[in-house]
């Protein structure tokens, strides 16, 4: 077993996501499958090779500070689930 | 039939004033009537919209003004691609109703060049399949038989330019979801150079993988349409600082000392017999014009899919961190709290792939697991770039197959993830090198089931890709169409 059940229930709780018992089961047996197929990867010595996270070797692309239009407040809250005024609104974070 | 002409033949006819850009739109959605019960290929239809955007190109004919290979030709969008006031679903429950306040910048240059925006085509959600299936909308099927999958993750596209229900489409290609679809629909499928095309305004999968391009009847088209979407934009950080290009213009003259590579490590098990004696007949085609064939190795062919099922996964788990019900999308409205209103929208919102690659994506990032999983994915990934480069000092391109079958049946593969993530073998490695491929109609299986060629090239060498698919292209002269009437 590469990764059980309860941390599983951990990595959902980082991803903010919850899951039924049945589905809980069926993703830890699945993600076990496919993370013991990454074991794969042991095979390669990687030792002092550089990593990857970028096909192109672009760094530090840089725009002109210059104030430009952005959306309007009205089309920027026309998807919001919920809004008021100019304001996108939650649940109460704050307890009483 | 209109609907079946390549936007390089509807041209002509229109320069000519032979016919109107409202009669092709008229015919497409003629066609779209007739075959979108079976293929089921689009999520949003804009006829209205296309008759007004008609008119606008009619006009601009007319005037003989600002006339581009693209005025009055329709066109169909990936549902990830944002078009400003049309919905853009990304085919998930959590975006089900998202309308953009704004162009995706490939958008904005289509629209400059007068196209006909026709609708938005199904995919996997959020970008993440390779057969369609993981839409939260519906199931696309292939016109060549409606049981099987058009693949994916651009199958609604790959589906409607194979069905006629458009004339050429858009899709995004993140490890492989431009060319497996088109290899599927026997139609010709291109995944530009990362940073060749914006990716503003396309909804991020895997930022270091995405790339935009097209799916077209044939090479002149994809020419046609990289030549509209291509070039540097400051709205894309990751943008490659490069100077607009015209890909049609040498497109018909002859390559010469063309040398083709052929990989020692394609040879994979599972590869179908009919796959791999396509693609030697397609390499025999090449050898016919006058290219040496040379062998080359790609020792960490092997690895890519892990490397890539750790990396998409990792990128994903933070783009998606977005969809938290919060500024748009859908929202969970029975929450009590702030942390159970996350978990309820995330885990209702979402289909059951996209939720596994999350988990997936955080678990690599995760405090303890970081080097094991991520670090040396991200090691690995330079190494199979590295392979890449090698090869390319001894060959200009290298021919692999696309997929290692034909399109599969549809609910044969939906229940092992890791079988379908198995069968992306050829198309993964290039996106983790950032180069560009192309995917080649090149034959038809004993079942009558269209099987793509794969011509890779060194980071932007669009140009002399481009010319080589099209001399493959003449000399094969694949004619076949789909039969979708005596389904």
């Amino acid at each position: 077993m590469k990764i059980s059940k309860s941390e599983v229930a951990h990595v959902a709780k980082l991803a903010r996501l919850s899951f039924n018992e049945k589905e809980m089961e069926l993703f830890t047996d699945q993600l076990n499958q496919i993370l013991l197929y990454m074991e794969k990867l042991n095979e390669v010595d990687t030792t002092d090779v550089k990593p990857t996270y970028h096909a192109l070797d672009l760094t530090n692309v840089f725009h002109e500070d210059k104030v430009s239009s952005s959306l309007d407040i009205k089309k920027t809250l026309a998807n919001a689930p919920q809004a008021d005024k100019d304001m996108f609104v939650v649940p109460k974070v704050i307890k009483a | 039939m209109l609907a079946g002409k390549a936007i390089h033949e509807l041209h002509e006819l229109l320069i000519k004033k032979e016919i109107r850009p409202q009669e092709i739109v008229e015919d497409i959605f003629k066609r779209i009537k007739q075959a979108e019960e079976k293929v089921k290929a689009y999520i949003t239809l804009t006829e209205e919209m296309a008759l007004k955007q008609a008119q606008e190109a009619e006009n601009r004919l007319i005037k003989g003004e600002n006339i581009s290979f693209l005025t009055g030709i329709p066109l169909a969008i990936k549902d990830n691609i944002c078009t400003n006031g049309i919905k853009t679903t990304c085919a998930s429950k959590i975006l089900a109703d998202f309308i953009p306040p704004y162009d995706a910048t490939v958008i904005k240059q289509l629209k400059a060049a007068g196209v006909v925006i026709i609708g938005k085509t199904n995919m996997d959600e959020f970008a993440m399949g390779s057969s369609t299936e993981n839409s939260a909308i519906q199931i696309t099927h292939n016109p060549w038989d409606l049981e099987r999958v058009p693949g994916g993750s651009s199958g609604g596209s790959a589906a409607a330019v194979a069905a006629d229900e458009c004339i050429a489409a858009l899709g995004s290609d993140t490890g492989g979801s431009i060319r497996q679809p088109a290899s599927f629909c026997g139609v010709v499928g291109l995944k530009p150079t990362y940073g060749c095309v914006s990716r503003f305004g396309l909804v991020a999968f895997a930022s270091s993988l995405d790339q935009i391009g097209p799916l077209t009847k044939d090479v002149t088209d994809a020419a046609i349409l990289l030549t509209a979407i291509a070039g540097h934009d400051p709205n894309d950080s990751t943008s490659a600082p490069m100077k607009k290009e015209d890909y049609t213009q040498n497109l018909h003259k002859e390559v010469k000392k063309l040398r083709v590579g052929i990989v020692r490590e394609a040879m994979i098990e599972g590869l179908a017999s009919e796959v791999k004696t396509t693609v030697e007949h397609g390499i025999k085609v090449l050898s016919d014009l006058g290219a040496e064939v040379i062998e080359v190795s790609l020792p960490h062919l092997d690895y890519a899919v892990a490397v890539y099922y750790i990396i998409a996964p990792a990128e994903a788990s933070s783009n998606l961190a977005r969809y938290d019900g919060v500024k748009y999308g859908f929202r969970d409205k029975t929450a009590k709290n702030l942390f159970e209103m996350y978990c309820q929208t995330r885990s209702q919102g979402f289909g059951a792939e996209v939720k596994r690659r999350i988990m997936l994506g955080t678990y690599a990032l995760s405090a303890g697991y970081y080097d094991a999983y991520y670090k040396k994915a991200s090691q690995v990934r330079t190494l199979i770039k590295q392979d890449f480069l090698h090869a390319f000092e001894q060959c200009d391109f290298i021919i692999t197959p696309v997929a290692p079958t034909p399109a599969f049946k549809i609910g044969e593969k939906v229940d092992d993830p890791l079988q379908m993530y198995l069968s992306d073998i050829f198309t993964i490695p290039i996106n983790l090198a950032g180069l560009p491929a192309i995917s080649l109609p090149a034959g038809l299986s004993k079942d009558g089931l269209p099987i793509g060629l794969q011509i890779i090239g060194p980071h932007f060498s669009e140009a002399r890709l481009l010319q080589v698919a099209y001399q493959f292209e003449q000399a094969l002269d694949f004619k076949e169409k789909p039969k979708l009437e005596e389904d």
